[in-house]
Formats: C-alpha cells, structure tokens, sequence
C-alpha cells in the first residue's frame, strides 16, 4: 500500500532528470458542494519541472482538484502551496498559474495577440515587456502569422494553440491543462500532443495534465495520479502505474483491452480458479497472503502456441472473438467463465473456433485482495 | 435517343423541380398577403387621412388618397394641438418623454446587465433566492403598486427636498417617473441578460480570472463586448415600453411633464368643437414613430439577440 494516497514516499521513484524540490503542494485537500463531497482529504506533492497527469474517468474529481489548484473554486478545508507559498486565499491571478482550458476559452473579440497579452495589461506590465514576452511565445509555438487574426477565423489546432501561447506569455511556474486536446480529431491531438511533450522538455516548467485518455497520461507524464471518487488511488510513473496496479481500480481502469482477471483462490503457493491453476513462486508478493483473491494478467502477456511452452501455466482455449487491428491482432476468449483477451502478433491467422495453445506466469502477473481490491 | 431522354426525365438527380404555383405556396403566400392588408390598411387610412384637409375627410371616402396634399395638420398635431391646459402641440410631450426614455434606458439597462452578469458568474450566498424574488415580481400587477409608489415617490422625494432645503420632488417630476421605469423593466431586463451570460462558456470567465481581471475588468472588457445583440435587445425592448407607457406617465407626472403618449390621449380625446381627425392621425403617427425608428433600424439584431438568449435558459 505504499504507493497509494500518500505522498511522501514517492521520491524515490522520481525520474533522475527532475529536481526534488516541490513545486505545488496540495495538503489534507477537502471540497465540498453542500453536502456532495467532491474531493476527500487529498494530499499530493508535486516537483518542480514535473509533468504529472491526473488521470480519471469523468466524475472522478480530476478537473476539480485542477479548478482548486487555480484557484477558480473555493476550496472547503486544507491549503495549497506553490513554490513553498501558501496561496489557499490568492486569487487565481497572483497563484504564478497559467491554465489552458477545453474550449480553449479565447476572448472572442480580441486578436490573438490580444488574447496573449491580456493577462499582462491587467498586470500592468510595460507594452515593450509585453510585446517581447508574447513575440516570444508565438515564436515558440510558431503561431506568428497569426497574430492579427481573431479566434473565429483560427483551426482547433491554432485556437489551442494561441491558448497555450496565452499561459507561456505569463511567465508562470505551473501550467495547468484542463484536457487540452479533447476537442481535437485524433490526427491532430497526436500532433499537439507530441509538441506539448516537446514543449515541456524545452522549458522544463511543471505542469499538470488533466485527462481521461489513458494514451495521452502514458505517454506525457512523469507520473500519473489515477483519480476516483475524489481519492487518488494511485501516484506513480507511467510504467509502475501499468506493470504493479496499486488495486483492482487502476488495474482495471489502465490498458486497452482491459487485464484480464480471474477470481480464485491463492492457496499454499498457488492461485486457483474455476479450471486454472498458477504457481505463484515468481510473484512478488508486498507481504505473506493466503484467501479468496483477484488473479489479473494482460493481453501481451499471454503467450501463444509454441512460446507457451515456457509459462508456468499452460492452457488451451477457444478463440471466440477476433479483432484484428493491423499491427496486433486482439482475440477473445473464455476461462474460468470469464472473458479472456489475448493480444497476438498482426500476422499471425486466428480464425473464431481455433483451438489457441496459451500460457502466463506469475511474474506479470497482478493479485488483489478480492475484499479490500488492493494489491498483494 | 429517345430512351436516354426518357431516363433523364425518370431518373431523380439534381435538385428536385419545384411547381411556383403549388397549393402549399398559394395558401402560404396568400395567407401572407391577407395578414399584411390587415395590418398595413390602417397604417395606409392614417397617413392618407393625416395628408388631408378637413373638407375632404367629410366626404367620407377614407380610402382615396387625398386630393390636395396639406401638412398643415402635422404642423398643427407637433405645435398648436390643445392637449389640456396648454395650446403647444405635442412638442412639449415629446420632449418630456425623450427625458424620461433616455435615462431609464440607460439605468435600467445597465443595472440588468451588471445584476445579470453577477448573478451567473459571481454567485453570492442567496443569489438563487436572490433571481426567483426578482423574477417573481415581474408576475405581480402593476395595479396593485401603484398607489404605494405615489406615496413612496412623495414622501422620498419630500424628504430629500427637506434634507436638502431645495424645493425637490420626486412625484410628478420626470425623475420620479424614470426610478419607476427603471425598476419595473429589473425583472425581464435581469432575466434576459442572465440568461444570455449562462451561454457564454464558463471556462471564458475562468481564463479572465487567471489572466488577473477582476468583477468589472470581467464585465467591461470580455462580457460587454460579446453581448452586443442582447444590449440592443434590452434597448428595443425599454424604449418601446417606456415610450408607448401611458399608465404611469398619467399617474407619476403633472401636465407640465406629460409624456407624448398621454398627451396624445389629451389631443385625441379633447371633446371641445370639432374632431379634427387629420390632425389626430398626425399626433398618432408623430408618437409611433420613435418606436418604429428603433425597429427599422436594429430589426435585424433585434432577432439574433433574441435567438441567442433562447437557446439556453
């Protein structure tokens, strides 16, 4: 359970390319709309120069935490400090945030370089300040030719982007996404997602990610926050968060297909289920268990035909369901009465009613504790 | 050749040919004419009759154009007509109700939209009971206020005169009459303007805040410029209703400051000598005609405000 809600043993687990110190910091967090709570006893560290994502599905509380971090909800109990400053009372203006929101939110009748430079007029900076700091995000974010144009007259893609260019021009510390890319088609949320990626290694600011797609959390974060019902459920790196799932939640909630799971029973060494039987020596358990448990294994980790031989548990099973995507071929299957997905090279020919020869082992595997969900 | 051009005809393609004289388009077409002759004949008798003399209106035939064009009526409904104890026309009033239209446009609009805006975007402790109290008074008869705001008006007014040590007034004073616009057109103008700013994305307020603008910078630099066709909206509305107002324009003023539509009434229904009907039907069209000018001119952003505020409420 180290890895769950708490936030002070995290460190260790932090890329070597980020610096310790915390830049925003979220303590004993409590929000409440009468008497629906929203967010419950939230604590979360976050280090400077760090990509975190929150990643939930909707509901779960994310863009609140966001909103309370920006300042742009009241918050009913705790504190919130960035850079060391506690700024639980600041109005969003003097937090040192830039947030880029959904619907890109441009003031529709101000240019773009109106736009960007708003927020620096109602601070009262110098215009040659003011002109030097939005030429340079523009230049950043290659939106030049832009500049005298209105949102209307702008792409998706070019709309958020001059919202981004909006946040860099205020020369904050944390950036705030509110799902940036939700309103793009697919090609383009790709792209924007890369340069984001880009973005931040080049000015290595910390930034806050909120999301609900998990490809776009895996693939930008430093560490992911998997939200539900207001609680982080876990915090950890891409990698942890898919390999060592802190419960049955995450381990559900991450992959495409979902883990496959089986209810059993881990008994002297051995989980059991209806038709199955798996050695458990591989599996590296937090601390001794035996009862009624979760037993789940991902699609990749299954192997098939002849690389079976290998696996600790062998099996045969019917394919029901083939869904070939191109590059890997997904297939369904039934055990123990459950369904049972198996990820298989693009190549290879499955037809529905095959007999599929297939075999896991302990050591990718994932148990959960079938009356608290939490990891074993 | 002949079985192509049988297909051509067989075959759909393109857009589907459409009959001009079809029964729906009759009955659409002549359903509209029928309603514009029903409505436009009397506007037609008016301005025929306010270009004639008297001689020629007694011989009955309403319908023809005049025979000999006088805009001596016009003359006399803007300047001489007796609307009571003065022989000055309906100059007088009309000046009077300039007065009292441009400041209670003015107030009440910009109170509505302020108080619109706070009630979407900057929700306070109550501002839910707040709108539904607000609201619910617009479904209360004017009837029932009308003698508590005379004594309102007189005993504010009084007070603020001693106060003052000035001879002050609010009831029968233009000023007393343009706090009662204003308050009364609070309820549909709040509601129209509250309606309007749910529409606009919340997220837009959101990145005003972050960007460090506060309650008015919010108001002035990023709702007010959106709203355009709503303000002209709540305009159309306010000066049409405070123009054509007659109720309160007889009861909270004294002759002197009359509006143009209570002497108007005053022209049309003095009962001394002779009914001079050219001259009414000049009084009468002298007085529509500031609505009528508001109309012309904003019609087409009178609808899209209109479209705007409905589609969320």
């Amino acid at each position: 359970m180290g890895n769950t809600t708490t936030h002070a043993d995290i460190e260790f687990e932090m890329p070597a390319a980020s610096k310790q110190s915390v830049s925003v910091s979220v303590k004993d967090l409590d929000l409440r709309f009468g008497s629906l709570q929203v967010l419950k006893n939230l604590n979360l560290d976050i280090h400077e120069g760090e990509f975190l994502v929150l990643l939930g599905s909707s509901g779960c509380g994310k863009s609140t935490l966001l909103n309370c971090i920006a300042g742009l909800l009241e918050i009913s109990d705790g504190q919130i400090f960035i850079k060391g400053r506690n700024v639980t009372w600041e109005e969003p203006s003097e937090r040192g945030i830039g947030m880029v929101f959904q619907s890109y939110a441009l003031y529709p009748q101000m240019t773009v370089e109106g736009n960007m430079s708003f927020g620096l007029k109602n601070a009262g900076l110098p215009k040659s300040e003011i002109s030097e700091r939005v030429s340079r995000a523009s230049e950043i974010l290659q939106i030049e030719p832009l500049m005298k144009r209105k949102p209307a007259a702008l792409s998706g893609g070019q709309r958020q982007r001059v919202a981004i260019g909006r946040a860099l021009v205020r020369d904050v510390d944390v950036f705030l996404f509110d799902e940036p890319l939700s309103n793009l088609d697919a090609k383009l949320r790709a792209d924007l997602r890369v340069e984001l990626k880009q973005l931040h290694q080049r000015i290595e600011n910390t930034m806050i990610y909120v999301t609900h797609d998990q490809v776009e959390a895996m693939t930008l974060a430093d560490r992911i926050a998997i939200m539900k019902d207001g609680i982080i459920q876990q915090l950890a790196s891409p990698d942890e968060i898919y390999s060592k799932p802190a419960n049955l939640y995450v381990a559900d909630f991450i992959g495409s297909p979902a883990m496959n799971l089986l209810k059993g029973v881990v008994a002297n060494g051995t989980f059991t289920a209806h038709g199955v039987s798996v050695p458990l020596s591989g599996y590296d358990f937090e601390k001794p268990f035996e009862g009624p448990a979760w037993f789940g294994i991902r699609p990749e980790h299954v192997a098939i035909g002849d690389a079976a031989n290998a696996s600790d548990t062998q099996l045969t099973v019917k394919a029901e369901v083939v869904d070939p995507l191109g590059s890997d071929t997904l297939v369904m299957a039934r055990l123990s009465d459950e369904r049972f997905w198996l990820r298989i090279s693009g190549q290879s020919k499955v037809k529905i009613g095959d007999e599929l020869k297939i075999g896991f082992s302990a050591v990718d595997a994932s148990l959960f504790d079938q009356s608290t969900e939490i990891r074993l | 050749m002949a079985d192509a051009t049988t297909n051509a005809v067989t075959e759909a393609r393109g857009p589907k040919p459409r009959r001009v004289f079809s029964s729906t388009n009759i009955i659409i077409y002549g359903t509209l004419l029928v309603v514009c002759l029903y409505y436009l004949l009397p506007l037609y008798v008016m301005i025929v009759t306010s270009l004639k003399g008297m001689p020629e209106i007694r011989l009955g035939n309403i319908f023809s154009p005049p025979v000999e064009v006088t805009f001596q009526p016009w003359v006399k409904a803007w300047s001489e007509a007796c609307t009571g104890i003065n022989w000055d026309g309906l100059s007088r009033g009309f000046w009077n109700s300039v007065q009292i239209l441009v400041p209670s446009v003015i107030v009440s609009i910009a109170v509505a939209s302020v108080s619109g805006y706070a009630l979407v975007n900057w929700r306070f402790k109550g501002s839910e009971a707040f709108f539904t109290i607000l609201i619910f008074g617009a479904f209360i008869p004017y009837q029932v206020m009308i003698y508590p705001i005379v004594i309102i008006l007189r005993d504010t007014g009084g007070f603020i005169g001693d106060v003052t040590g000035t001879n002050f007034r609010l009831m029968g004073s233009i000023w007393g009459l343009v706090i009662v616009h204003t308050i009364f057109g609070m309820p549909i103008l709040t509601l129209l303007f509250r309606n309007y700013f749910t529409s606009v994305p919340e997220e837009l307020f959101k990145a005003a805040r972050v960007d460090g603008a506060g309650f008015w910078g919010i108001y002035f630099k990023i709702m007010l410029p959106m709203s355009l066709p709503i303000f002209v909206v709540a305009m159309i509305l306010q000066v049409t209703g405070i123009w054509n107002d007659f109720l309160f324009g007889v009861i909270y003023t004294k002759p002197e400051t009359y509006p143009m539509t209570v002497q108007l009434n005053n022209i049309v229904n003095s009962v001394q000598g002779v009914k001079e009907y050219n001259v009414n039907m000049a009084a009468t069209l002298l007085t529509g005609l500031v609505p009528l000018t508001i109309y012309f001119i904003s019609g087409r952003l009178f609808v899209r405000g209109i479209a705007a505020g409905a589609v969320k409420g």
